[in-house]
This record gives C-alpha cells, structure tokens and sequence, in this order.
C-alpha cells in the first residue's frame, strides 16, 4: 500500500523465552528498519497476528502453535501465496536450511524474495545458533546423567564386593571392553539388576 | 538387521498406533526395515520435515496429501496417501459453559445422535468458535457437513479454529473456545479436566471416514519401491493387529509409555475400546466403531474417499474450475496397495472406488479373490456421493 520500497518489513516474533526472542530482534534489526513485534502469549496467537498485519511471522519450527498461523496464511487465497515459508517455490534449499535449523518463516503478504532473504539468513543463523546450543545442553545433561550411574554402579559394587572405588571403576571397565559395550551401558544394567533384587 | 532404513513421523495420537505397533511389535523388522520413529510438535511441521525429506514417511491426516495434489499447498512436492492407517476417531465437544446451556433445555447426551446433537449446537448462541487441530483436516470437513444441516453457515454462525490438540483444554479453559473436534485422548483430557463436555463421535457424522494415512513423496514412493512396499506391509500388519479386540489392552500400554503419549493407559483404552466419560457428571457411553484401523475395507486407499475430500476442498477453498478432483483423487494410492498388499493375503475389492454413504449396514462384497465385507458407511443425513456421477 504505502509504496516507497524502504528495507522495512513488518515483522512478528513467537517466541516466549526473553532472552531468546531478543536476540532474534538484535539480529534481525542488523538487516534492516524493521518494525518487529515479539509475542509470547501462544494462545489467542491468530488473533494477534491478524491485527499486526505482519509482512513475516517467523516462529520455532518446533512450537506446536503452527498449526495456528498456517490457518491464517490459508486463509487468504492460499493458492497465490506460499503456505509456511516457501517464499519462493525454487529457494528449496533455503527453506531446508531454515527448517534444519528450527525456524520457520509465515509469509503473510506477498513479498519479493530479495527482500525477505537478509531476513531470513540472519534468522536462519540465530536459530542455528540455538539448535547447537540445545545439542550442547543435552549432551551435558546426558553425561551427567551418566556420571551419576556410574557413581550408584561403583557404590553397589564397592559395598557387594567389598573393594576400592577405583577398584570398582576397573571391573566396570574391564566388563565394558569385554561384552563391547560402553562403561555407562554397564552401569545402568547393573543399577537395574540391584533395584530388581532389593 | 540390515534392512534399510526409514524416518517416519507421527503426532502423538492414539491413531498413531499403526507406526508404532509396526515399530514396537517388529513388524518393520521383519519385513526387512528399520523404523525410526519421530513425534512432531504440530501438523504443519511433520507436512514440512517430510516435503523437504528430513523423513520418509509420516502418520498424515488424510485430507493433506489431497490438497498437495489440488495445489493447496504451494511450493512443496506432491504427497500420495499409501494406505489409510484409522478410520474415525475423533470426539466434538463442547465447553463446560455451553454444556450448562445444553443440560438446562434438557439435552442428556445421547452421544450416537447427529440429529439431536447438531439441533442442540443449533441452539446455542452464534457465532460458535470451534477449534480444530488442523484446517486441513476431517474435522474440519465433517463439522461443516454435520451444522450446515442445520442451517448454520461457516464463516457466519460459527468459525473454525486451529488449536494444537494438547493446547485445545486450556484454549477453553480461557473462553478462546465455545466447542471443539479433536482426535482421543485429547477430548476426554478436556471433560478429565472438567472443562467441557462430549457430544458426539465424528463417527457418527460419517460412520467410516478415511481419518489418519501412511502418507509420503510421491517422488520418494517411486524411487524406492523395496522400501515402500516394506513399509506398507509393517503398517498395514500393525493395522490387522490393532483391530483384534484382545490386543487393545497391550494397545494402550504400549501408547501410554512415555516415549509415545505419555499419558494413562485408562485414558487411552477409553478411545480404543469406545467407551467415554461424556461429562463432569461422570455419564458413560459406549460407542461401537468410535475408531478402527482394519477389517471392513478400512484400509484400503478408496478412490472415491480422496475424490471426496477433494470435491470439499475445491468448494472450500473455492479453487477454478481447471483443478480436476479426478485427478487428485489418485494420490490415494489403491494400485500401490493392490500391488504390494495382494501377495500377503490383504483383501483386494474388485473397484478401487464405491459409493460412499450407501451401506446401511456391513455388506459382501466380490473381491479378486473371493468375498469380503465392507462395513456400514452412511453419512448422518443419508446422503450419498457416488464418485462416478
């Protein structure tokens, strides 16, 4: 409507963590004037989005909300527009890159690809950014997770065995290496065994 | 193990149960596959991950793969619908406001009655909000079917929602909702919660609608020809499986787990078995047929279902006249079914379409073999779509 081509898009956020939304806004602001709305509140989200018009909605791919703002986007003609972010039916491999790494783009109004693609890479990087960061985060929490088997594993052989901790540990090790499987793997079965027994 | 390797998603349903029986049970396994199963967080994003291929297959509401076809959605390849996995399966509902309303003109929740159900909704002060998993949906298609019989217009006396099924009790909880259609557990989670009320099972609205499919890339299903009939082979075993009455109870544990829905077994079994809690009074009812998954001709891909589904969406989305139901009917793959179903003793009916609405009750039919039997199919007002007409 308002015609003079500025970078401006208007741009809607879904994303309820603070500091995660922030970020995106930080990032996106690097792009261009964009005029950006960030919304936390899932419920009534249809209704939000329609009223701020946005030209892009991006949202985690994983938020279950989608299914909300596809409806809008089917709304009008659904024929003329790309449904979720298929801003443009050959950038396929955009779309893949976005959707690997956790974003997911609604493009409310018929934009060109040109203008939207800045948009895009800067959120296709902080969401991978994210996505590494939840990897790291889980992995940790997996390690620690093992490390407490382990200890309950020693505990229970150090007191039925009566020997040392790094006693414990070796016989731990050495049954691993033998069957080929990991210390962690052992561990857990014979946390198992022990509770099945008491 | 060597088989290879297929990605399948699913939204954690009850009707989930084919891909993860096939997965759990080793049907997969023998049939030379290995099945990675991967829950989804919304419908649009399980479409998504099997259009750009992060997975193979996918658990896929049936209306999906025939709006790829009729172009619906832009952008990304053509989805075909290998099998269909469930019949039926989903529960309308009401809030726990609009139940006082109801329970105050004396309804007392029949629960098998389309007539008396769709005057009751009539009643209610309009425009009704509805929440719906997913526009393109069963849900979407019979809800409009059953109120337009009573006079109420889409659009004008009531407006459908998408709401993502575990957030559909809060959605009423906090007024955003008047009335909602979605797949078990997540109504009987709703009156569980007591925050609304069961009217009736979409089953009653159209005694067999293909609800739930094995859906996949039309281009994918053309280049792997081994792994797809493997698949189909599992999913459909899982299917048979499913529909024998004594495996429900392992059914639902093997859902209940937190790997899958993570919810009470009890909670599952009620959708499984057909029987409800219709509302905070604790009012039981039973429901034969509220969601199958074999026998009766379910699970073969019927051309006049997908022609159906088209032919609705054509008109809901308005769509010129150059786009041909008749040809997006064909993403419901009934050769595909004939060719690698037959060799494992699946029924084959001698038509890949039928008249749908037209059996009052279970009827043999001819099939290339022998006989079988179709079970009823009748919509709730009697009418019939005859795919050849």
């Amino acid at each position: 409507m308002d015609l003079p081509a500025t970078d401006a898009l208007t741009i809607v956020i879904v994303e309820h963590d603070k500091d995660r939304a922030l970020s995106i806004v930080d990032s996106l602001r690097e792009t261009g004037p964009h005029k950006i709305h960030v919304l936390a509140e899932e419920s009534g989200l249809s209704r939000s989005v329609s009223q701020l018009k946005p030209d892009v909605v991006l949202i985690d791919v994983a938020n279950p909300s989608r299914d909300s703002i596809e409806q809008l986007a089917n709304a009008s003609s659904p024929l003329e527009r790309p449904v979720a972010f298929f801003v443009d039916r050959s950038d396929a491999q955009m779309t893949k890159a976005a959707i690997e790494a956790g974003v997911s783009a609604y493009v409310v109004d018929g934009l060109q690809m040109d203008r939207i693609k800045p948009v895009m890479d800067a959120a296709i990087a902080r969401f991978q950014m994210f996505q590494r960061m939840r990897t790291e985060l889980e992995t940790t929490k997996r390690a620690l997770e093992e490390r407490k088997v382990i200890d309950r594993a020693k505990g229970l052989l150090m007191k039925v065995r009566g020997i040392s901790e790094e006693e414990a540990y070796a016989l731990l090790r050495k049954t691993a290496m033998d069957q080929g499987k990991r210390v962690a793997d052992v561990a857990a079965s014979l946390v198992t065994a022990a509770d099945l027994l008491s | 193990m060597s088989g290879q390797q297929i990605k399948a998603g699913y939204m954690p349903l009850i009707d989930a149960a084919p891909l993860i029986v096939a997965h759990e049970l080793g049907f997969a396994e023998e049939e030379g596959i290995a099945l990675e199963l991967e829950a989804a967080p919304s419908w649009s994003t399980l479409r998504d991950l099997l259009a750009f291929g992060q997975i193979q297959a996918a658990h896929m509401l049936s209306p999906v793969p025939v709006a790829s076809s009729l172009g619906l959605l832009a952008g990304l390849p053509r989805l075909d619908a290998l099998m269909v996995t469930s019949a039926n399966g989903n529960v309308f509902g009401v809030s726990k406001e609009m139940s006082e309303r109801l329970e105050a003109d004396g309804f007392a929740y029949p629960f098998h009655d389309a007539e008396k159900a769709g005057l009751a909704i009539a009643s209610l002060p309009r425009p009704l909000r509805i929440g719906v998993p997913f526009d393109l949906s069963m849900h979407s298609e019979l809800i409009t079917l059953w109120l337009s019989n009573f006079g109420m217009v889409k659009g004008e006396d009531f407006h459908i929602m998408a709401v993502p099924p575990p957030m559909m009790a809060r959605a009423i909880e906090r007024r955003e909702l008047d009335a909602f259609c979605v797949g078990e557990p997540w109504g009987s989670i709703t009156v569980e919660r007591a925050m609304g009320a069961l009217i009736l099972p979409g089953a009653a609205i159209w005694s067999c609608a293909p609800e739930k499919v094995l859906a996949a890339r039309e281009d994918w299903i053309a280049e792997n020809p081994t792994a797809v009939s493997a698949l189909m082979r599992a999913v459909w075993r899982a299917c048979v499986w499913l529909a024998v009455p004594g495996n429900k109870t392992m059914a639902a544990e093997l859902l209940s787990s937190e790997t899958y829905l993570g919810l009470g077994s009890e909670i599952i079994d009620r959708a499984l078995s057909g029987r409800f809690i219709v509302n905070s009074n604790g009012d039981l009812r039973r429901f034969d047929g509220f969601m199958l998954f074999a026998g009766d001709g379910i699970c073969f891909p019927w051309q006049s279902q997908g022609r159906w589904i088209a032919e609705r969406l054509v008109k809901r989305f308005n769509l010129s006249a150059d786009v041909r139901p008749e040809d997006a009917q064909k993403v419901f793959r009934s050769d595909l079914y004939r060719e690698y179903l037959m060799p494992i003793g699946a029924e084959m009916p001698l038509s890949s379409a039928k008249v749908e609405g037209a059996l009052d009750a279970p009827t043999e039919v001819p099939t290339v073999s022998g006989s079988m039997i179709l079970g009823r199919n009748c919509f709730f007002n009697g009418e019939i779509f005859d795919p050849g007409q």
